[in-house]
């Protein structure tokens, strides 16, 4: 079976600091890593290929840079790696996104399932997913915690929703958003690093994936991004010292805080 | 010129998010009418059977109009079938603004349908304005990891679609009902085959621990990497209890295995927007924070005096959590018992 994976490069949010001065992200220094969904996704489809044969391909749109996440994924256990790169893809939106996005995997038919993260942790929109399925209009599976069932023509998944977790049964092929629970993401041998850095990442433009390329990229996205603030995060918050008045009084001033905000 | 908002329904039953929707939506209508264009609030109820008095409480509590559309394949929820349904619907009805929940189904549906309809769509706004010189639905999120507010416009693509947080308004206030009430509410057939999937739906099993519902709670106590150990969390347990609240998570308790992946708040679990928020023992990472941070009250206990919570605790208490909250818990439960005396 052929399993594809889209995934993306982020910045390591845990770093993210904010310039004081301009209100802006400081870019320098921020590591890049694949989403961590993704990883899970990527745990997934190469747990699936272990079971069934096959081969795993991973594809991702992103700067030339982005090549440092496909090898990643080849380096994890992936066949195949395709990034698509082109100036006419910057800026787009979740809506172009999609649109490139599914036009690279319809040129990487025939396949059976469709995997991604449930969302990205830069953007975390979690929207490029149901995208993709939609213009592809193949069934969709989002926020998938396993994977019960792989037979031939179905896949038996469970997800979790809301109100617990909710098991479904799709037809081959199809797409799943992968949460966390899926699998703990391998870390690369190295052995798949050596053969990762040997082996070749395909680049791939509008022309190539037949796009418009009027129609992806910031000009072919229907939102914008037209202002950027910076929140108050502070609160006026008030501290108590337990180690000093004791867990008792401590104890005591926070219900007291309780029943004053009528939580009491 | 039309706003609509999605209802969300489980066996029949509307959730209450759709009638939080409705607050977001007469906000939106009354902006739009403030800027010259007058708007029509719609609520869109789908389901295989819909509660009457649910249908007419959308109505008591804002809605212009009701717009049912009701048949065996939409219940439970199938993203293909309640996309082709609205598909249909938003190609008859032109709305300006489509509004819904950020919910499981809703964060599903909404971009399966933007890109049908070839428009934009903002996740997770947490707030929604009118331009008043354009008109043009103004959306604001939290990004970067909820580092700065990002301003969304959709100009040129019509409807303008949004999900919201849930909990992040209150219903709008029930009014008595109007003579003609059942004016208000238009049932639309379904054309046979339109709601339909080919996913077929087995089952549902309900997680019974009883934080699983820590995204939708008024009330949260979570723990953290504080705690220690796997055992610690029953000082946060029984905190929770006291409080009636339900149990949440960092994700460093979560990936050591101290509880499970469901409880989990912050970027890569569940945002949350209870009245109050407890973190014990949490450090505050911004993958957290952005998860909690518009709750209306957090009160933080954290041993570390420097721990990044405190920056956004309404109170913070440094001190050992072993003793605090043990000691909280008692003061909680003899106050109450006191009320409980007078009364």
């Amino acid at each position: 079976m052929h399993v594809i994976v889209c995934i993306k490069q982020v910045p390591e949010t845990s770093n993210v600091r904010m310039d004081p001065q301009t209100g802006t992200i400081v870019r320098e220094g921020v590591e890049s890593i694949v989403n961590p969904f993704d990883l899970h996704a990527l745990e997934l489809a190469l747990r699936l290929k272990e079971q069934r044969g096959g081969r795993v391909t991973a594809i991702s749109m992103g700067p030339r840079a982005a090549e440092t996440a496909i090898r990643e994924a080849l380096s994890m256990g992936c066949d195949d790696g395709l990034l698509l790169s082109d100036r006419a893809f910057a800026g787009s939106d979740t809506w172009a996104t999609s649109r490139v996005l599914s036009a690279a995997v319809r040129k990487l038919a025939p396949f059976d399932l469709v995997l991604a993260g449930v969302r990205a942790t830069d953007g975390e929109t979690g929207q490029v997913g149901p995208g993709v399925a939609s213009l592809l209009a193949l069934p969709l599976a989002t926020y998938v915690s396993s994977v019960l069932e792989l037979t031939d023509g179905f896949v038996t998944v469970e997800r979790l929703i809301e109100e617990g977790y909710e098991s479904l049964r799709l037809p081959l092929p199809c797409l799943l958003t992968a949460g966390k629970e899926v699998g703990f993401p391998r870390l690369p041998t190295l052995r798949g690093k050596q053969r990762a850095r040997r082996q070749e990442v395909v680049h791939r433009g509008p022309t190539d994936i037949e796009v418009d390329a009027a129609r992806v990229g910031l000009a072919g996205s229907p939102t914008r991004v037209t202002a950027i603030e910076r929140p108050t995060l502070t609160r006026t918050g008030r501290i108590v010292d337990a180690a000093r008045i004791g867990a008792g009084r401590a104890a005591a001033e926070l219900a007291d805080f309780l029943q004053e905000h009528h939580l009491l | 010129m039309a706003v609509w908002t999605l209802a969300e329904q489980a066996g029949g039953r509307l959730k209450r998010v759709s009638y939080e929707l409705l607050t977001w939506g007469r906000h939106l209508a009354d902006g739009l009418e403030a800027s010259g264009r007058p708007a029509e609030l719609c609520a869109i109820a789908l389901g295989a059977r819909l509660r009457e008095e649910d249908l007419e409480e959308l109505t008591e509590r804002g809605a212009d109009r009701v717009c049912v559309a009701e048949s065996p394949g939409l219940d439970p929820f199938l993203v293909e079938a309640h996309a082709g349904v609205l598909e249909m619907l938003v190609r008859w009805g032109r709305p300006e603004i489509i509004i819904a929940a950020a919910t499981t189904a809703g964060r599903t549906l909404m971009p399966y349908l933007a890109v049908r309809l070839e428009t934009g769509l903002t996740a997770d706004c947490t707030r929604l304005e009118i331009d008043p010189d354009t008109g043009h639905l103004v959306q604001i999120r939290p990004a970067a990891g909820g580092k700065v507010l990002a301003t969304i416009m959709t100009a040129d693509h019509r409807p303008q679609m949004a999900t919201v947080r849930p909990h992040a308004a209150q219903p709008p206030p029930r009014r008595p009902a109007a003579p003609a009430l059942g004016a208000c509410i238009t049932r639309v057939d379904v054309p046979d085959g339109l709601a339909e999937s080919p996913v077929e739906w087995l089952a549902l099993r309900a997680e019974q621990a009883a934080g699983a519902a820590v995204q939708d709670a008024e009330r949260v106590v979570a723990g953290g990497r504080g705690l220690k150990r796997a055992e610690g969390f029953g000082v946060v347990r029984n905190l929770a209890r006291a409080l009636e609240a339900a149990v949440g998570a960092s994700r460093e308790a979560v990936d050591r295995g101290w509880i499970g992946y469901p409880h989990q708040v912050g970027l890569s679990g569940k945002t949350v927007t209870p009245r109050l928020y407890v973190a014990v023992g949490i450090s505050g990472a911004i993958q957290h924070l952005a998860g909690m941070q518009t709750a209306d009250v957090i009160v933080a206990v954290n041993e570390d005096a420097d721990a990044q919570i405190f920056q956004v605790a309404d109170l913070g208490v440094v001190g050992d959590l072993f003793e605090v909250v043990p000691a909280l818990v008692e003061e909680v439960e003899r106050r109450r018992a006191a009320r409980e005396g007078d009364g």
